[in-house]
């Protein structure tokens, strides 16, 4: 069972009566070997990024096509743009524009993947799998930019203010995924299974109007909260990062 | 007569309960930032936008430390790591 935690927490259900928020395995693959399993998690991601596509491909021909008299959706498509343009701008100063497109990447995804239990999928980022990826995505640039735009000086960084403190600075470059991807987890699964507990565990009469207020709440309003978190952090830590002048 | 398996579960219950009380932590930070960010606004109304981004920045760092209370209580729930 160890196993299965460090593979990315796949809680396989137990007992057939619990409440249903369990990653489930659906078909196996011979991998190298070993047995890995197609799960629900991967089946919603796929979903999601067809979302988008569909979206950013439709946005964009909307924008193209008018330019003089942009439609409604058009003109939402630019006010969004506007916004992230801002949002970005505002964090990152001068070094916005290299990171505009990842952000707006990151956001984009991680938001559709919260929301996407509106839409009876299971949230891709309710699996520390993807969350720990997308994380290590962050800290490796974050590194990244560490690296290149301190050099020496991030390594004479780490030995302050006295040698033996390597470890304890080494320690906490390596919290920021841990933390930044266990934040994400742990708000998005909660949500799910209170949101399991809700549905199966109480009689039909309480399960009309009620949730939707639920619903609301921990999948609109933390969803759209963590992602803000998530992108706002990884554009704190690079430009951290990269203004240090020592 | 209570056999080793259910002791086991039952001291996961007991654990599972005692980690969450990590969080009392987070609400009280939670607290006091909502309120600090309460005060700030009625000081200075236009700023009210940066004081309410600062704030729910603030806010989700702390509440990380009571969601790592929440995943040991989850892992000890749910995905039952000890076994007789």
């Amino acid at each position: 069972m160890m196993s299965g935690v460090a593979t990315g927490l796949p809680m396989i259900a137990h007992e057939a009566e619990s409440p249903d928020f369990y990653v489930h395995m659906l078909c196996p693959l011979k991998f190298f070997g070993t047995t890995v399993y197609i799960t629900t998690t991967h089946v919603c991601t796929l979903i999601v990024f067809v979302t988008i596509l569909c979206i950013a491909i439709a946005g964009r021909r909307s924008v193209l096509k008018h330019k003089d008299s942009p439609t409604k959706f058009g003109a939402g498509v630019e006010l969004a743009i506007d916004v992230l343009l801002k949002f970005v701008n505002g964090t990152m100063g001068k070094a916005a524009k290299h990171y505009i497109n990842y952000v707006g990447a990151l956001f984009a995804f991680v938001f559709f993947s919260n929301i996407s239990g509106l839409f009876m999928l299971r949230p891709p980022t309710a699996d520390y799998g993807t969350t720990l990826c997308i994380a290590l995505i962050s800290f490796v640039m974050i590194q990244y930019a560490a690296i290149r735009y301190q050099k020496l000086g991030y390594l004479k960084g780490m030995f302050e203010p006295i040698f033996f403190f390597f470890p304890i600075n080494v320690v906490s470059e390596l919290a920021v995924p841990v933390s930044l991807s266990l934040r994400l987890f742990g708000n998005v699964l909660a949500g799910t299974v209170m949101m399991a507990l809700y549905y199966g565990m109480l009689p039909i009469f309480a399960k009309i109007g009620v949730p939707s207020a639920l619903h609301v709440y921990f999948d609109l309003f933390s969803g759209a909260i963590q992602t803000y978190v998530f992108c706002m952090l990884t554009m704190t830590f690079v430009t951290d990062k990269r203004n240090v002048e020592a | 007569m209570i056999d080793n398996q259910g002791l086991i579960s039952a001291c996961s219950a007991i654990g599972a309960g005692l980690a969450v009380i990590a969080g009392i932590g987070p609400g009280i930070g939670q607290g006091i930032a909502a309120g600090y960010g309460a005060s700030a606004v009625g000081r200075n109304p236009g700023a009210k936008g940066d004081i309410m981004s600062t704030m729910l920045l603030g806010q989700a760092v702390a509440e990380t430390t009571g969601l790592y209370g929440l995943v040991v209580a989850l892992l000890l729930m749910f995905v039952k790591p000890f076994k007789a």
